[in-house]
């Protein structure tokens, strides 16, 4: 199976310098940050090389390229899939400040109809914007079936559909998707014995979460391809569909905390100081 | 390689430390993300990086646990390089790809009982008998050694004399298990608990005539040689051990508060933290050279013996100041800092002491050139 993942890189959480507004108030500024995949992302590529290999023969049964658009250093970040196993990526140069959902969506829509993959596994949101919107979208232009918030995947019909499993509210939906398509992956993708190719046995358990990135593996990174274009390149509609006037950070917590005595205590601090009910 | 040791080792740490514990789940995952054979041959099994690469990876281990760090430094520096640079090309393909994998461990082993700094005098033997090596004698405080994942050992002897004063040296392979060799765990150690340490009886061991590592008599520069490349590998894990200090004692001080404010904005305490960042930039810097040195092919053995012995003394001073920033709490297993506290203290003696360190660098600056 052929298998396209986009990948964005995020603002790294944990890190010490977080994420400021310019002065004037029209954008957010990423000076200083440290960058890392989104992590449904990497689940993402995570999946995919499930997906694609005996793991118990250490054997590749598909391509699976990466691609991102983004500003020139997201390379890195392509580069790390690569190390994970990825066998080549696309990066579509453009300004982070340009790009929203639809125009991301329609990118990608350009880069599906020239690389013409069986499937496109994507994180369901990234977690900077946390828009969950362009799998819904390239699914909808591309005009292919679609499993959002996919937990686990099993093949069958000789990989031409998806047996998935979607965690919602309410419970979990079961779903068969036929090939072409586009998934997005939730948290659990990663878990041992979430996804089933039909190649790696059935009783293979994985470690849990993403791989690491080998030494080898990241040998061998540095000689696999990354084609660079410039978005206008792809043809796509790049006018954003959304426009941002104005941000403003949220109001800084005034963060104190009082220990209680009692549960009674409790409600009644929560009924009469802070008067949550 | 932070990921890795972030959450496959920091989790478990506390626990390994505290019951001296080796953990094999733990190298197996270390194997296979290539911790062994970093600098070794792609046809081995080895990831054919540079000595740079290396010591930046044995660094983000040492940053969570200076224990595991010394796991991978003694793993391909004294197990796996040796075999690289000296070995026949039987026993590279014998050895080499399951050792670069980390199925199985190799260690090397010069330290005995009467032979520490002055390594040149050891007595444990190995005689020539009827096409088969014969040895006998002991070995102490030798890394990787004893667990039973540990498959071979790299043994320094005396194959013989030249002249009363002179021996001959060889190294010669012996792998575990072989009867007449006797490998038990060393326990009750202050420092590295999560590391395997052990002491090595040959009882009459017998192996075959082949095992012999490179050419008889060339032990002693085999040893030499392996040590010039493992001091980068220490430096490296002193370097992370001090980062992984630095970084518990200035989170530490920006969250305790004492005289309504925290404690990172008194001066005495943030002219400690800059000086221990300075420090470790510093050592940062002159590991860095001596990694590029050699990866280029230049002389690089003062620079390692520098490195060596400025990053595991620096260690030193960051992991006294640290504690101190900590205060009491410091000083209680939880709070982590006491373990690099420790951890610091066979950093200034493996792989040749401070003083040795000494010695090498004022020969190589000539001082005894008069
Ligand atoms: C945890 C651990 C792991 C180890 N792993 C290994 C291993 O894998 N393989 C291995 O072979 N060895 C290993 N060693 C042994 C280590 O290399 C020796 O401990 C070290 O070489 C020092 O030898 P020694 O302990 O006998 O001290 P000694 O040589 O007895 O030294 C005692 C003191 O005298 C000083 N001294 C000695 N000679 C001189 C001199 N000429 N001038 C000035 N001062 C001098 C020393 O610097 C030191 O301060 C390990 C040690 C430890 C603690």
């Amino acid at each position: 199976m052929k298998i396209l993942v986009p990948l964005k890189r995020v603002c790294d959480p944990d890190n010490a310098n977080k994420v400021k507004v310019s002065g004037d108030g029209k954008a957010v500024t990423s000076e200083g940050l440290e960058w890392k995949p989104n992590p449904f992302d990497e689940y993402a590529v995570e999946a995919a090389l499930r997906l694609n290999e005996n793991a118990a023969k250490n054997e590749k049964l598909g391509e699976i390229v990466v691609c991102s658009i983004g500003v020139a250093d997201v390379a890195q970040t392509i580069r790390q899939a690569l190390a994970m196993g990825a066998d080549r990526g696309i990066l579509v140069t453009a300004d982070d400040g340009a790009l929203e959902s639809t125009v991301v969506a329609r990118a990608l829509k350009a880069l599906v109809e020239k690389e013409k993959p069986d499937l496109v596994l994507m994180g369901k949101q990234t977690v900077d914007g946390d828009s969950n919107a362009v799998g819904q979208m390239l699914a909808e232009m591309l005009g292919w079936p679609m499993a959002t918030f996919v937990a686990s995947i099993s093949t069958s019909d000789g990989g031409k559909s998806l047996n998935v499993k979607r965690e919602v509210d309410m419970g979990v939906v079961t779903l068969k998707v036929t090939t072409p398509a586009v998934v997005t992956v939730d948290l659990r993708i990663v878990s041992p014995e979430a996804v089933k190719n039909g190649a790696t046995p059935d009783s293979h358990k994985y470690n849990e979460g993403p791989r690491y990135a080998s030494l080898k593996g990241i040998m061998q990174a540095k000689k696999k391809k990354i084609d660079q274009l410039e978005l206008p390149a792809l043809g796509s509609d790049a006018t954003p569909a959304t426009t941002y006037p104005r941000f403003e950070l949220p109001p800084a917590r005034s963060g104190s905390c009082t220990f209680v005595e009692s549960v009674d205590a409790l409600v009644d601090k929560l009924k009469n100081q802070a008067k949550a009910f | 390689m932070r990921d890795f040791a972030e959450q496959e080792i920091a989790p478990v740490i506390q626990a390994l430390d505290q019951n001296e514990e080796f953990s094999i789940p733990i190298v197996n995952k270390m194997g296979q993300i290539g911790l062994f054979g970093i600098t070794a041959p792609p046809e081995y099994g080895g990831a054919g990086m540079d000595y740079l690469a290396y010591c930046i990876a044995v660094e983000e281990i040492a940053r969570i646990d200076v224990g595991h760090a010394i796991t991978v430094a003694a793993g391909n520096s004294l197990g796996i390089m040796p075999i690289v640079s000296f070995g026949n090309e039987s026993q590279k393909q014998q050895w080499l790809p399951r050792l670069c994998k980390g199925e199985i461990l190799a260690s090397f082993a010069l330290t005995e009982p009467d032979a520490g700094s002055d390594a040149g005098a050891s007595h444990t033997n190995a005689r020539l008998k009827d096409g088969r090596w014969v040895i006998n004698g002991s070995k102490l405080f030798i890394t990787n050694s004893t667990s039973s994942i540990a498959g071979l050992c790299i043994v320094q002897l005396v194959t013989g004399n030249r002249s009363s004063r002179n021996k001959e040296i060889s190294c010669i392979l012996v792998p575990n298990g072989t009867p007449g060799f006797i490998a038990k765990k060393m326990s009750g150690k202050m420092v590295w608990r999560s590391s395997d340490t052990g002491e090595l009886f040959f009882d009459n061991c017998e192996v075959p005539e082949a095992n012999l590592l490179g050419k008889r008599g060339e032990g002693f520069h085999q040893m030499l040689h392996t040590l010039d490349g493992g001091r980068l590998a220490i430096a490296a894990t002193s370097l992370g051990g001090s980062q992984g200090a630095f970084e518990l004692a200035l989170r530490y001080a920006k969250e305790r508060r004492q005289f309504g404010r925290p404690i990172s904005t008194f001066q005495a305490i943030s002219f400690k933290l800059a000086d221990m960042a300075t420090g470790i930039e510093a050592g940062r810097a002159l590991l860095y050279k001596a990694c590029r040195l050699k990866d280029n092919g230049r002389p690089f053995e003062k620079q390692s013996a520098m490195a060596k012995l400025f990053c595991s003394e620096l260690m030193g001073r960051v992991v006294d100041q640290a504690v101190q920033i900590f205060g009491g709490y410091g000083l209680l297993r939880e709070y982590q800092i006491e373990r690099f506290y420790r951890d610091y203290k066979a950093l200034t003696i493996g792989e040749g002491t401070s003083e040795i360190q000494r010695i090498v660098i004022s020969r190589k600056i000539g001082c005894f050139d008069v």
